[in-house]
């Protein structure tokens, strides 16, 4: 059933299907609940055009930029220290892992800068349409950081107990994945917020 | 104290071997996690039953009653917020579901035991916060729309935050059960081989899984309002109203399937049995199934014809709606064939079969009255769709949960109910829903709409025949439950397969062991072949 | 090293992308910048998914849990847009 890839980089195989269908099924669940904000984003963007446009430009689109590129550099860091410990090298997993969380916590950081100074400027989510839609996403977005960062720092306490290998390395391919989603939905939210409001 | 003597000690308690409280609490076994969902489901049946009844004595007069106006919306509230979220979304999937799916397919467990504990402690810690809203109890209406619940002083958001956790328990039974059934069937067992209970759950718990989150962000977005102020719902700041009622019934239409798809499915394991014949169109009936599923996404929109939608939505979605009645219909002709000249056995599961079929027929009609966009119009939020309601889910899903719990109750306690009390139960049952219910539908079409609290007196009379079978229901319901508390301790040893059924729930001790097996089975056919062999396609 | 090597390839890619996007939101196009700004930002995404998340590696079943529920996605925007693009 499960036809593992030729490339030897890969092998072995990491987590077992069971778990692979059980992360890819939550992650259909968080498309559906950050759907239902693109829903709202498409609709109110039709509706209010004028407004997104007039609010999208308060944004700074450069500190967007630059936690997208915070966040890549995590989920690359994420995807190193996996195919780190499918060779079995645990301390290159462990310092993959503290950067992935590093690399975490600076995106919050410059999203805590951005909202302070949205505050600064009298911007809450009560605002217009636009800002309630922007610090909903982002917000719930942080919330899934935070989630990630959680299960991160759980894996890393795991890896020093020794409990992964090149044999049994499932919770953190999981957590892998997820992380990267958390990515992947930034990736759709920089360009919608950022750059087209 | 002589009754209790004569009770038969059982020879071997399989499952329920281990006692104490945290013996249950922190269970891996599907099978108890299975249990506790039961009871703690049941409990809260018990309870949202008795607000319907004291719904029901307000309605006896027409003017103003025992109760004031606001606490009667209160209590139509609970009634429907506890019956929908608490009880019957989660009552078969995570309680029949649970102990059942991998019996059925020859697994030892789900695919994650410790997710669905903690499914379990989420679902009641979920409810412990939905309780804690009740300080200040919703007047709402269990749908919960905006912007008025947005504006009430009622707790509306620890009641969302509540059934957010109750929603993300669903979630993670769904996705356990999703990838249980994809990767946990004993060798041999086909796609085809499965029984249809099986399917059924697989199409309940995909709708779990992609709608459930809807719903979650709309509390949140309801929440959110209600803390820091925006508008997405409320017109006066920008919003939009019925965005809410999008998301709501994106997730709440699909959810009725949630409700009614694992009733069909007990349906399609009882009357083969009963009937002693193999299911006609085994096919059909699992890919109707999933066509009910996927449909049930396309016709959400048919809840808000008469809500300001555009005309353009409202023709497409009215057209839609059409189309969930050709795999409903197509099940229900395969029962009804199933049955020709079977050799039926007028058993209490096959009763409630029956029953589900008699119900769900009228309910599934009056559903067709209100999909279509003029009839809509007229009856829409009266007493028809009240009836509706009720005779799919209640006269349906609730009826194909007593055929289920009499059908399984053998295996899951290892002992058998008492036939004469359970006929007696079904006897009251029946008779008590039907003249509650369907004066709804004269009711509703004379003009009575839903949730008032008072009305003209000329439609006293009708109530008041809806109260006095209220009384029937009640006693039917109370006989029965009586009949499984009672049997439960001190009932006759059951055999490991006393309806001679041949899934292989049936083909393990009653009750089952802690693994199930002792050596997991290996499937030569489908589990329906009364005299027949092969498998469903040969 | 030459495990990790495709990831930093596709990291690469993913920064360049990144300050593609930004430089061409700053060219007025009109709608035209919606459709580069998502058509990039899938771009990027089927790169993370493919690789970083190794659905390039996966059994068709997992592909098919990965790709079912952008249906869905589409379903909700779609029947809500239904009504409020003709209302």
């Amino acid at each position: 059933m499960s036809s593992r890839p030729p490339e030897p980089s890969l092998a072995p195989a990491g987590a077992p299907e069971k778990a692979r269908l059980g992360i890819w099924t939550f992650l259909a669940t968080e498309v559906l609940l950050f759907g239902g904000l693109f829903t709202a984003y498409t609709v109110f963007r039709i509706a209010h055009p004028a407004q997104f446009h007039s609010d999208y430009l308060q944004l700074n689109r450069l500190f967007g930029a630059l936690n997208t590129v915070v966040l890549i550099c995590s989920s690359l860091s994420v995807a190193i220290g996996i195919a780190a410990i499918r060779q079995g090298k645990e301390r290159a997993l462990q310092r993959c892992l503290i950067i992935t969380l590093l690399l975490a916590a600076a995106f919050l950081g410059i999203k805590y800068l951005e909202w302070s100074d949205h505050f600064a400027h009298g911007i809450y989510p009560r605002t217009s349409i636009f800002f309630a839609l922007y610090y909903t996403m982002t917000g719930l977005h942080a919330l899934h950081v935070m989630a990630g960062m959680g299960a991160l720092t759980t894996m890393l306490v795991l890896a020093r107990r020794g409990k992964f290998s090149a044999e049994y390395s499932t919770p953190v391919e999981i957590t892998g994945i997820y992380w990267h989603f958390v990515d992947l939905v930034w990736i759709y939210l920089f360009p919608l917020l950022y750059l087209i409001g | 104290m002589t009754e209790r003597a004569a009770a038969v000690p059982l020879a071997d308690r399989g499952y329920l071997t281990e006692r104490g409280f945290r013996a249950w609490a922190t269970t891996l076994d599907h099978k108890r996690i299975g249990v506790m969902y039961l009871f703690t489901t049941l409990f809260f049946f018990l309870v949202g039953g008795l607000f319907a009844i004291v719904i029901r004595l307000k309605l006896m007069t027409p003017g103003p009653g025992f109760i004031s106006d606001h606490t009667y919306n209160v209590f139509f509230t609970i009634h429907g917020a506890l019956m929908i979220f608490i009880f019957v979304i989660p009552a078969i999937p995570s309680s029949l579901g649970n102990f059942f799916i991998p019996l059925l397919i020859g697994a030892r467990d789900v695919a994650f035991p410790r997710l669905n504990l903690f499914s379990y402690w989420l679902f009641v810690a979920g409810i412990c916060v939905v309780f804690g809203s009740l300080l200040n109890p919703m007047d709402t209406g269990w749908t919960f729309y905006a912007p008025y619940s947005t504006r009430t002083a009622a707790a509306v958001t620890v009641l969302a935050f509540g059934l957010f956790m109750t929603g993300m328990s669903t979630i993670l039974t769904g996705l356990n059960f999703v990838v249980t059934i994809h990767k946990l069937r004993a060798p041999g067992m086909t796609w085809y081989r499965m029984p249809l209970f099986i399917w059924a759950m697989y199409a309940t718990s995909i709708i779990n899984v992609l709608a459930t989150p809807v719903i979650g962000i709309t509390f949140l977005l309801l929440a959110a309002e209600r803390l820091f102020g925006i508008g997405f719902f409320d017109p006066a700041k920008g919003g939009d109203p019925l965005l809410f009622q999008h998301f709501f019934w994106f997730y709440s239409h699909p959810v009725v399937y949630v409700m009614i798809l694992p009733a069909m499915g007990i349906i399609s394991e009882v009357i083969p049995v009963f009937a002693r014949k193999p299911i006609f169109g085994y096919k059909a009936i699992a890919y109707s199934a999933l066509a009910i599923a996927f449909i049930s996404f396309l016709v959400w929109g048919h809840h808000m014809f008469v809500s300001g939608m555009s005309t353009v939505a409202g023709v497409i979605f009215s057209f839609l709606t059409f189309f969930v009645a050709v795999p409903t219909g197509i099940k229900i002709f395969n029962w009804i064939a199933t049955l020709y000249k079977g050799s039926i056995h007028l058993d209490s599961p096959m009763l409630y079969a029956l029953t589900f079929i008699f119900h769900f027929i009228i309910g599934g009609l009056t559903g067709m009255f209100l999909g279509a966009l003029g009839t809509d119009v007229h009856v829409h939020d009266t007493y028809f769709l009240v009836g509706h309601f009720h005779y799919t889910i209640m006269g349906g899903t609730i009826m194909g949960l007593f055929a289920g719990l009499h059908y399984w109750f053998p295996k899951m306690t290892g002992r058998l109910l008492d036939e004469l009390r359970a006929k007696l139960a079904w006897l009251f049952i029946i008779v008590g829903f039907n003249v509650t219910f369907f004066p709804m539908f004269i009711l509703g079409y004379l003009g009575m709409p839903r949730r008032y609290a008072e009305y003209p007196p000329r439609f006293q009379t009708l109530h008041i025949v809806s109260t006095v079978g209220s009384w029937v229901l009640t006693i039917g319901i109370a006989i029965m439950f009586l009949n499984f508390l009672r049997c439960m301790r001190k009932g006759q040893p059951a055999p490991a397969n006393p309806w001679r059924a041949l899934t292989l729930e049936w083909q393990t001790a009653s009750p089952p062991a802690t693994d199930n097996f002792e050596t997991i089975p290996t499937v030569t056919t489908w589990p329906y072949g009364y005299g027949k062999k092969g498998d469903a396609g040969e | 090293m030459a495990a990790y090597r495709i990831y930093f390839v596709v990291w690469g890619g993913l920064v360049l992308l990144t300050g593609l996007t930004l430089a061409v939101s700053y060219v007025n196009l009109g709608l035209g910048n919606v459709a580069v700004a998502l058509l990039i930002a899938s771009a990027k995404a089927s790169l993370v998914a493919l690789y970083f998340m190794h659905l390039r590696h996966e059994t068709r079943l997992v592909i098919a849990f990965a790709l079912f529920p952008l249906f869905f996605l589409s379903l909700i925007i779609g029947g809500t847009l239904l009504d409020t693009m003709f209302r």
